[in-house]
């Protein structure tokens, strides 16, 4: 079985659009949104939720206010902003470290297990689909993507599936680090847009930093010729294969509109182009 | 006056909107800070022709175990006490996995031996450059640095100790912590969205963290014509939220976007819209924020 997490360091260059596309293509597989603060998969994979999970995670203070001597300690001591000038929790700031309650000599401030979001377990038209919702402005990011991550892994198992699709985050921060962690490969979506070229050297540092082996396609790729050029270029001296370019296409936004992949919704143009990346990625992942 | 650019989805716009209103702002005369709080992906320069000229090295604290006064293994108060499983015992010594340390400081407070001391771990850089009227402060997060927060607070803390004039805060993608850092501080947000439906969901996150941390925001329709508007019209309407512009979708824009291109000096009518979007603010800004 592989797991491959398709990344872009930038946002809105096409990650979900292009594993919504692979995941009518190819093996039996298992799929993993883990762009868990802004998760869009599901619009086009539309899951009926068989299990549902509470995501408990880490600890949250909470102040008594009966025993509270204002003492300010918890105040004076927190290194997040996380204690109100009146001794309140603020929640969005609280990373649950346990120095309020460490500190308070009146065993006023408590913690408790944090409640940060759910996870799902679902049927698609494509196979099984883990996903999650974080709370919003909740904590512990990162966890949830490596929970979503090690059940889509154990159902493949259990399954007999090839492949865990899993569909990233933008950045190179820690949800990012979260889904890359112990992959087989990552498929970067790029764009030949200044910004995102930067971004996707970023990205590329970050797998080489974690040695994961590494592909990419090149999205929107005629909008700027010269920088596709320079993309694949950049991709030759890496030794990062280019399984494809799909170009600037409005179909990409009228498939989503209709709650479809491309492959359904313009099955001999886009959806052709995409037959072609995921036959030069099964040469890659040897599947 | 701080205004953050913020939207639930990536690639909206946000940078666009964060270059082109500040250039705007600024050929009118005005003074602009704008800091680009997307320390994992920094775009914001690539606009304005600029080079940053400082490269400052951020660190943070993160503990450093003496082992001469470690009281060993009987005691392992802090690698109890740690919630980030930043400590662990290895064979005769506590390890300290500096990756994971959120320097909250709890281990030196619950060691009874005073063997907690301080060591650094690099988090990234933080660049700003001055330019007439603008000045740009940014952060690059070290590649294999997770938390980005810390780095936002210090490229905000270096904005905010040299005012001047409006201040826009180019915000990270997402809900979470990042975005969160970066707001703090704002009397007023743009949240940019495409009207596409992956648009209009991360929108509707977008505008419930708002309203759970009681900012004040506007929503601005980027790549209007793009396919989705009439969804995204109903929930606008529905949830009465004021629109402050909508900045049409043409391949030429995108096009000049993907040059590094400021819009509002290819296309006069942009210019135009930019100007909307500035009077709608203000009077916002003005009515919430008595002077």
């Amino acid at each position: 079985m592989k797991e491959v997490v398709i990344i872009s360091g930038k946002g809105g260059t096409g990650k979900t659009s292009i594993v919504s596309a692979l995941a009518g293509l190819g093996p039996k597989k298992v799929l993993a949104d883990c762009d868990v603060d802004a998760a869009d998969l599901h619009l086009i994979l539309k899951p009926e939720v068989r299990e549902t999970m509470q995501f408990i995670s880490g600890e949250l203070p909470e102040i008594d206010r009966d025993s509270c001597i204002e003492c300010g300690e918890c105040l004076e001591h927190c290194k997040f902003g996380a204690i109100s000038e009146d001794f309140r929790v603020i929640k969005e700031n609280c990373e649950g470290c346990g120095v309020c309650s460490f500190v308070c000599p009146a065993e006023a401030a408590r913690m408790y297990p944090r409640h940060c979001g759910e996870w799902y377990i679902s049927d698609t038209r494509f196979g099984t689909m883990v996903h999650a919702s974080l709370g919003i402005g909740e904590e512990n990011s990162g966890v949830l993507v490596t929970t979503v991550r090690k059940k889509a892994g154990a159902l493949a198992e259990e399954q007999g599936a090839e492949l865990v699709l899993v569909d990233g985050s933008p950045g190179v921060g820690c949800p990012v680090i979260a889904s890359l962690t112990n992959a087989d490969a990552a498929l970067v979506v790029a764009e030949p847009t200044v910004s995102a070229e930067h971004d996707l050297h970023r990205v590329c540092e970050l797998t080489e930093h974690f040695g994961i082996q590494t592909m990419a396609v090149i999205n929107k790729s005629d909008i700027n010729e010269n920088i596709s050029g320079s993309i694949e270029d950049y991709c030759r001296e890496r030794k990062i294969p280019v399984l494809g370019r799909l170009p600037y296409d409005s179909g990409f936004t009228r498939a989503q509109i209709q709650k479809q992949n491309v492959l359904e919704f313009d099955p001999n143009g886009l959806g052709k182009t995409m037959h072609g990346v995921w036959g030069n990625m099964r040469k890659y992942l040897q599947i | 006056m701080q205004i953050a650019v913020a939207s639930g989805k990536g690639g909206t716009g946000k940078t666009t909107i964060t270059v082109n209103l500040a250039t705007y702002l600024i050929e009118r005369g005005e003074n602009v800070q704008l800091v680009d709080c997307d320390v994992e992906e920094p775009n914001s320069h690539f606009f304005l022709d600029i080079n940053f000229e400082a490269e400052e090295k951020q660190y943070v604290q993160v503990p450093e175990i003496d082992m001469d006064k470690c009281l060993g293994e009987s005691c392992r108060k802090c690698i109890r006490e740690c919630r980030f499983k930043a400590l662990i015992w290895m064979v005769d010594q506590v390890m300290v996995f500096p990756e994971l340390c959120h320097s909250c400081g709890l281990c030196k407070l619950v060691c009874p031996a005073d063997a907690v001391g301080d060591s650094q771990r690099e988090i990234g850089a933080m660049r700003r450059v001055k330019k007439d009227n603008l000045h740009i402060y940014g952060g690059l997060l070290r590649i294999g640095e997770a938390m980005a927060p810390p780095l936002i607070a210090r490229v905000k803390e270096a904005a905010r100790a040299e005012p001047k004039g409006t201040t826009i805060l180019d915000c990270p993608p997402g809900t979470t912590c990042p975005v969160i850092e970066s707001l703090q501080g704002a009397d007023y947000v743009i949240l940019v969205t495409e009207p596409t439906p992956f648009g209009l969901y991360d929108l509707q996150l977008a505008v419930q963290l708002m309203q759970k941390l009681h900012y004040p925001f506007g929503v601005v329709v980027n790549r209007q014509g793009m396919g989705g508007e009439q969804e995204l019209d109903k929930y606008l309407r529905e949830n009465d939220i004021q629109v402050l512009g909508r900045l049409p979708h043409t391949k030429e824009a995108a096009e000049a976007y993907s040059r590094g291109e400021l819009l509002v000096d290819a296309f006069p009518e942009f210019r135009e819209i930019y100007a909307d979007i500035w009077e709608r603010i203000k009077n916002k800004v003005s009515a919430e924020v008595p002077a």
